[in-house]
């Protein structure tokens, strides 16, 4: 076999073929209409867009519905690819959730590690006041890329739980569109290499929120930043039908919809808003997008026309604000809805008793996700929008805290009298908890009119957003990698190790977000290069240096964390099919999970987490067999 | 019966309770993604009210009401003619569902070239202020649907051409069906926001 029948590296030579191809469309269009041959904006704009098709092409993320036009039938291929070896499925186009599931996670770790290098290069040159090392244009995409790669990372760890499992958890044998379920992971990988090739293009300097006018005036990185997103926020759509008719339909027998896995529940919340609220997100960058190309006036007030002359009677930035924040703010909902549910769904297993208010949990989950609808302007309190509608939106944002409330009310009542075991993804979860109420409690400030003024665009906000994306992503989604790793690849990781890795990270993170809110409390504002060294009575430069060192601890932990799994997955026990003696479906079937996930029809005996009691949760086979 | 002909039988009844419950995933799916296009439609008519307005009024830009007229009512008759052609492969007419569909077709293509050539080639045009941006923004992205909404019908025609559907299995029919109604749906919208709410301005 050759490198080039690997599907990841055709996908990229696809893409770089269709770009140049676009891009010389673009030119010949351009020619015959008796305009300059070459303009870098639309050439770019083309090339990106017809990039992405040209990796699915390259893939063959796109065969089989190529084949449906022609009428043709494409049987599903189960077991990896033929004459080839066996890992060499997950660089190729593969309908199994359980690959896909992997693809994701994996993609989403490499895309965390990038965000997160990014982020330590712009907090290196944050120790000192004055500009070091990042020129400031560099240093303002630099944190534009921080924002976008984590978003599109948490939402392939999202994506990456989810796959894997959901179709595991309510007992179907996989997903309900396989073919859009590949598809839905593939487009993510050439958005987000659009994203990083921004960097060669100039750039983007007003931040990943891309409020126009700064985004409509831009260097030309914009536009391969809104293609980029465009492609993951699809992902984001067509993973979400996937998931909620999968939900709805595919359930085994005895599954009624309050005996499902918590995590269920929570993905589906989170699917109902990233069905409805991203295409928001792909609107407003879509219009910033042919803003720039056409000259369309939807947001700057002077809108560029073409040949540059400024033309009169453009349209309104706040609109923009509008439709970003209408996705962007339920988008956090996303990111912590599974994050919350991976937290209902381990504490039971581990505190050895059933779920606080299984039924509470589960509307929680919902309440959340519809409430988060209502609550978009809260981003704008100093934007210069109507201050009547302040008061509204404030008392909408507080009202989030109520179903959150519920959520801590079961975990405390789950861990109450339980018999607790403390290995590594336990921590997590414990850590999840306290660093989520940390975020959480400071919500409320940020929320209320009065005290969001002052705070807001300063570090506060930054220490309030990582705390609630740690607690709610990070800390949870570290569980679940500790927690399903030998469920995936059949072998225990290194306990030891994984426990370093906590003890490292989390005092760090608690650090990193108490003196970023710190900071803010100084003076610091957000997205900036440069500083005041006075501020905090001189202090600032010291609260910086330490958040950074903080940076670098965490850091260090996630690459703990990859080498534990490198390793494990060599050197590791066997962990056999239920190491944390969980009731729930995907422990009782061999690790790792065989092709065919359940050997025979799961059914539903019992309620899903009535540990410490006696009977079962579900049962494989036909009714007579037990 | 033979044992092997019952058998045949159970298989073909396992067979066409799987094609049932496929397509009834597929339907939920669908449905799911005219929900999701929803909240991208519904975004441009908040765009256009928020947009077309001054000193608190609704406005709309001077616009050939004939011209909105003709092709609206096109496009809803194109609908009738899309919802023939479902009722006549659920018969098994296989003369008119091919000829609907054409027709169907043809009668998008025809409130297309009214959209593109006559509508975008009067006077407005895209860089003209927040009239041309919503205006070119709204028709584009409706435009744009009903150019696939025409591609796959016409894909859909000619698998009929070689004996593709019947009675019994027709989804890719009736998934094509929903969503050339649901593009007409959206146009229900789009036309009386471009064309008759607020005071008409010169533009």
């Amino acid at each position: 076999m050759t490198l080039f029948s690997l599907g990841l590296v055709r996908g990229i030579i696809g893409q770089v073929i269709a770009f140049l191809a676009g891009m010389a469309l673009v030119v010949v269009i351009r020619a015959l209409m008796g305009l300059p041959a070459w303009a870098a904006e639309p050439a770019w704009v083309v090339g990106g867009l017809v990039s992405i098709v040209g990796f699915l092409v390259g893939v063959g993320a796109l065969s089989d519905w190529l084949k449906w036009i022609r009428g043709e039938e494409t049987p599903l291929r189960h077991g990896p690819p033929e004459g080839k070896p066996a890992w060499v499925r997950y660089f190729e186009v593969d309908y199994n959730h359980k690959v896909i599931g992997v693809q994701y996670t994996v993609w989403g770790l490499f895309l965390l590690m990038t965000g997160g290098f990014f982020a330590l290069a712009f907090r290196t040159e944050l120790v000192q006041a004055g500009i070091q090392f990042l020129g400031y244009d560099l240093f303002n995409s630099f944190i534009g890329l921080h924002g976008i790669v984590m978003i599109a990372a948490i939402l392939l760890g999202v994506g990456g739980m989810a796959n894997y499992l959901v179709p595991l958890m309510i007992g179907a044998e996989d997903m309900a569109f396989p073919r859009l379920n590949a598809l839905g992971f593939w487009i993510n990988v050439p958005g987000t290499l659009l994203i990083l090739l921004s960097l060669v293009v100039g750039g983007w300097d007003a931040g990943w929120t891309g409020y126009p006018p700064l985004s409509a005036r831009g260097p030309i990185g914009y536009q391969l930043f809104f293609l980029g997103v465009y492609a993951v926020g699809l992902s984001s759509i067509v993973g979400s039908i996937n998931l909620i008719v999968t939900t709805l339909r595919m359930r085994s027998k005895g599954m009624s919809l309050f005996r499902m896995p918590i995590f269920v529940w929570a993905v589906f919340a989170t699917s109902l808003i990233q069905l409805t609220a991203t295409q928001l997100i792909g609107l407003s960058f879509l219009m910033v997008l042919v803003e720039r190309v056409l000259g369309m006036g939807f947001f700057d007030p002077g809108v560029a026309g073409p040949g540059q002359q400024l033309m009169e009677g453009g349209g309104d930035p706040l609109l923009f604000q509008h439709l970003f924040w209408f996705y962007s703010h339920p988008a956090v909902y996303i990111f912590i809805l599974p994050g919350l549910g991976i937290i209902s769904e381990l504490l039971p297993v581990f505190a050895r008793k059933p779920l606080f208010g299984y039924k509470w949990i589960a509307m929680s989950s919902l309440a959340i996700a519809l409430v988060g609808f209502l609550v978009w302007a809260h981003h704008m309190f100093v934007s210069g929008m109507n201050p009547d509608l302040r008061i509204p939106f404030m008392f909408s944002t507080l009202l989030v805290a109520v179903p959150t409330g519920v959520k801590f009310f079961s975990w405390v009542g789950t861990l109450w009298g339980g018999k607790l075991h403390f290995p590594t993804p336990m921590l997590f979860v414990l850590g999840a908890i306290s660093v989520f109420l940390i975020g959480g409690l400071t919500g409320p400030m940020l929320a209320t009119v009065t005290t969001d003024i002052p705070l807001h665009d300063t570090y506060f906000v930054v220490g309030h957003f990582h705390a609630t994306m740690f607690g709610g992503f990070v800390f949870p989604f570290f569980a679940a990698l500790y927690y399903w790793y030998p469920k995936v690849t059949g072998r225990m990781y290194n306990e030891t190790l994984g426990k370093i890795h906590f003890w490292i990270m989390t005092p760090a993170f608690w650090v990193q977000t108490l003196g970023q809110m710190t900071t803010g409390m100084m003076g610091m504002r957000r997205r900036i290069a440069d500083y005041d060294p006075t501020l905090g009575a001189g202090n600032i430069e010291a609260v910086h240096l330490v958040i950074t060192l903080a940076g670098f601890a965490i850091a260090l932990g996630v690459v703990l964390m990859v080498y534990n799994f490198i390793q494990s997955a060599e050197v590791g026990a066997r962990a056999g099919v239920n190491p944390w003696r969980s009731r729930s479906p995907e422990w009782q079937i061999p690790s790792p999970v065989p092709e065919h996930s359940f050997p025979s029809p799961l059914r539903v005996v019992g309620e899903p987490y009535d540990y410490g009691r006696p009977g079962a949760y579900v049962a494989l086979g036909a009714a007579g067999d037990d | 019966m033979s044992a092997v002909a019952a058998h045949a039988d159970v298989e073909a009844h396992v067979a066409e309770a799987d094609y049932q419950e496929r397509t009834r995933r597929n339907r939920l799916g669908l449905w799911l993604f005219f929900v999701s296009e929803l909240f991208m439609f519904g975004g441009l008519l908040v765009a256009r009210f928020y947009l077309w307005r001054e000193n608190g009024e609704i406005v709309r830009p001077e616009l050939d009401q004939n011209l909105g007229l003709i092709i609206t009512s096109i496009l809803l008759l194109s609908s009738y003619f899309m919802n023939r052609a479902e009722v006549a492969i659920a018969h098994n007419d296989r003369t008119n569902f091919l000829v609907s569909l054409l027709i169907t077709a043809a009668l998008g293509t025809v409130f297309l070239v009214g959209v593109v050539v006559f509508e975008w080639g009067a006077h407005l045009r895209p860089w003209d202020g927040v009239f041309g941006a919503v205006l070119f923004g709204m028709t584009g992205m409706h435009a744009l649907h009903v150019l696939s909404g025409i591609i796959l019908i016409l894909n859909v025609w000619w698998l009929g051409t070689k004996g593709h559907f019947s009675a019994e299995e027709h989804w890719g029919v009736e998934a094509c069906a929903i969503y050339w109604h649901y593009v007409d749906l959206i146009w229900i919208f789009f036309y009386p926001a471009l064309y008759l709410i607020g005071r008409a301005v010169p533009a």
